[in-house]
């Protein structure tokens, strides 16, 4: 069976717990997605801005110092730090853009935690001409100072989100807020595999093209599907990206490596899928980070990518089910890996994807010569020199 | 017959409208809480709202997601709002709902919560997460609680939508007067007039209107077709200005009686 369902539901998970005003949006969002993965035409127009805009397809690199290094596995990085803008979250964007132009929309709002997914949602809007606002709690602009100005230099307006935590979450909150009032003409590119049905569905298949290239990419050079999958888990989209096609493989191990931040005994990390409950946010049903009360936690990770309490409908379902396995590394293990990685390979990662690379450091090593591992290197390390300069000195 | 079926039909009996009060359970406290509810119910209104606090109310303005904060802030939680249901509920006979969001009641488990809803003198609920789609995972339960689940009905809503929420809906139905979050501007006081006229026709439960409804005029001219109103923000924006407790039950009281005074007078 394709999941989600026609409601929404990965199993017990996704749906759309959202107020009533939203749901005939959502029910048209649905409806005009649907349609657009059937027309032939989108798929050529959006086939085009992926080849010539985006860079698409972006390499499946050997990894070979790292596999050297490692001594075990073949690592294979699938390189989506070349991807214009420097990370998957153009993926997403152009494809929502592509819809909200369908649907006549002239305004686009979307969320924004480091600046990633806002900067390639202004960078969108820029493309196409659409009005764009971002929302981007306090604390992050002022982290993220950078990036709020290339989103202003694309066009974008920023609007600073000063309640709650003033991160990720709260931006996200806001956006909802916004769409409530504003549906009728304006489209939510929501940057992540979660939020109310149908956006878990569709940034996934906007994602997907990342897992179709390395199924064909993989087979081209080994002849084979790869034994593991790795990618780093916050909502989940570059993962889900990667996983989705290969779902039915079942000989094909996924693993989806959440923030660990300070270690999970320290109650201070991102890690839903490994010390959550059920609940909903954000429009949907999934493991999130909440407080004997049900409260949403203060999560905490180096990586603002993976600072998030909540998790995918359909990374929840695949934990429930068993079908992908989930870890968390520290910040301290993304922060070595996010050298190492530098010096073997001249490749910068993301702090996020350092937790996927992380990972491999630890299981390559115990796997066999024969046996290969693919990681989704999400998004390149320029965003976090500063960071990792005040950290690694 | 529910308290809040009595109470709406003996209001349409006596030709008045039904005017509902939405109070933050725990701020300023839980004793606050308790005051100001009474209070409210003393000025004239007919239902109390008591929302459980959440950190993250999707449909809440500033106002509401403050109060909210600042209840959780002062050790609020969902078992203390029931608490303090049932509290109220042995000194007052006037019906109360409960307005929470759907993570909570999962929380806590869904059964065990509408069962602990019941015992603690509540009447109603109001899940503003929970759509026609997701509304099946509580509406059961709840009915086997004899607890009436209000649904809401939004001026974005298709016409099957609204038949299907008013059939699904007990009590009375909840019609969101504007597309937006609580406490927002209403840019037009009548704008929900129309709308609320065409619910009405579908069905036979009472459509109360709230979102945006602030001043006793407003509620007036909304109950030109409405048959009641729901007041949130504005009263916890009075609470919260107020200088203490006691000030703040008197100012409570004296914006009641001036929105009911308002919604009576011929």
């Amino acid at each position: 069976m394709n999941l989600p369902d026609s409601s929404g539901h990965f199993g017990q998970f996704g749906g759309q717990y959202v107020i009533e005003t939203l749901m005939p949006a959502l029910k048209k969002l649905d409806k005009e997605f649907d349609k657009a993965m059937r027309d032939q035409k989108f798929h050529k127009l959006l086939e085009r801005y992926n080849s010539t805009y985006i860079g698409r397809p972006t390499p499946l690199y050997f990894a070979e110092r790292l596999t050297a290094h490692c001594g075990g596995a073949r690592i294979y990085l699938k390189r989506e730090d070349l991807n214009h803008t420097g990370a998957h979250k153009i993926n997403n964007t152009i494809g929502q853009a592509l819809i909200a132009l369908r649907m006549k929309k002239k305004r686009v709002i979307a969320e924004t935690g480091a600046g990633q997914h806002g900067v390639a949602t202004a960078t969108a809007s820029a493309l196409m001409n659409l009005e764009c606002a971002v929302y981007m709690g306090e604390k992050d602009m002022e982290r993220q100072r950078l990036n709020v100005f290339r989103m202003r230099l694309l066009g974008a307006r920023v609007v600073p989100v000063s309640t709650g935590t003033k991160t990720l979450k709260d931006a996200t909150s806001e956006a909802i807020r916004d769409w409530i009032g504003s549906s009728a003409d304006t489209h939510y590119i929501i940057g992540s595999v979660v939020g109310p049905h149908p956006f878990p569905k569709i940034v996934r298949e906007f994602q997907s093209v990342i897992g179709h290239e390395t199924k064909f990419q993989v087979m081209v050079k080994e002849g084979r599907l790869p034994d593991v999958l790795v990618a780093c888990v916050g909502g989940g989209s570059n993962a889900i990206g990667l996983f989705h096609p290969f779902h039915h493989d079942e000989e094909v191990a996924m693993v989806g490596v959440e923030a660990g931040g300070l270690g999970l005994a320290t109650g201070k990390h991102g890690a839903p899928l490994a010390r959550g409950k059920i609940g909903t946010l954000h429009g949907s049903k999934s493991y999130q980070m909440l407080d004997p009360d049900g409260q949403v936690m203060d999560t905490h990770s180096i990586s603002a990518g993976l600072d998030y309490p909540g998790v995918g409908p359909e990374h929840s379902y695949y934990k429930k089910t068993g079908r992908a396995k989930y870890v968390s590394i520290t910040d301290k293990k993304a922060l070595d890996a996010f050298k190492k990685l530098t010096q073997l390979e001249g490749i910068i990662p993301a702090f996020e994807s350092a937790h996927a690379i992380a990972y491999a450091l630890t299981q390559a090593p115990k796997m066999k010569k024969s046996e290969m591992m693919v990681i989704c290197l999400s998004g390149r390390g320029d965003k976090d020199v500063v960071v990792a300069q005040s950290e690694l000195g | 017959m529910s308290r809040i079926d009595e109470k709406l039909k003996s209001l349409k009996a006596g030709k008045r409208k039904a005017l509902v009060i939405f109070l933050t359970a725990g701020d300023p406290g839980l004793s606050a809480s308790y005051d100001l509810t009474l209070c409210a119910f003393d000025a004239g209104a007919d239902i109390v709202e008591l929302g459980a606090p959440f950190s993250d109310p999707l449909a809440d303005g500033p106002v509401i997601q403050k109060s909210f904060l600042r209840s959780i802030a002062r050790g609020a939680n969902l078992t203390k709002t029931l608490i303090l249901a049932e509290k109220i509920r042995k000194t007052n006979e006037n019906p109360l709902v409960i307005m929470l969001a759907s993570t909570l009641v999962i929380n806590h488990g869904t059964g065990r919560f509408m069962r602990d809803c019941a015992s603690s003198g509540i009447d109603g609920l109001i899940i503003p997460d929970a759509p026609l789609e997701e509304a099946g995972e509580f509406t059961g339960k709840a009915k086997k609680a004899g607890l009436d689940m209000i649904m809401l009905a939004a001026p974005t809503s298709t016409p099957s939508r609204l038949r299907r929420i008013c059939s699904m809906s007990r009590g009375f139905v909840y019609y969101i007067n504007v597309s937006g979050v609580t406490g927002g501007a209403s840019a037009d006081r009548k704008e929900g007039v129309k709308p609320i006229a065409r619910l009405k026709k579908l069905t036979s439960l009472p459509v109360l209107a709230g979102f945006g409804v602030k001043t006793p005029a407003q509620a007036r001219a909304l109950c030109k077709t409405a048959d009641g109103v729901i007041i949130g923000s504005k009263a916890i924006e009075i609470i919260h200005s107020a200088k203490s407790k006691t000030v703040a039950v008197k100012a409570l009281a004296r914006f009641v009686r001036s929105v009911r005074r308002e919604m009576d007078r011929k």
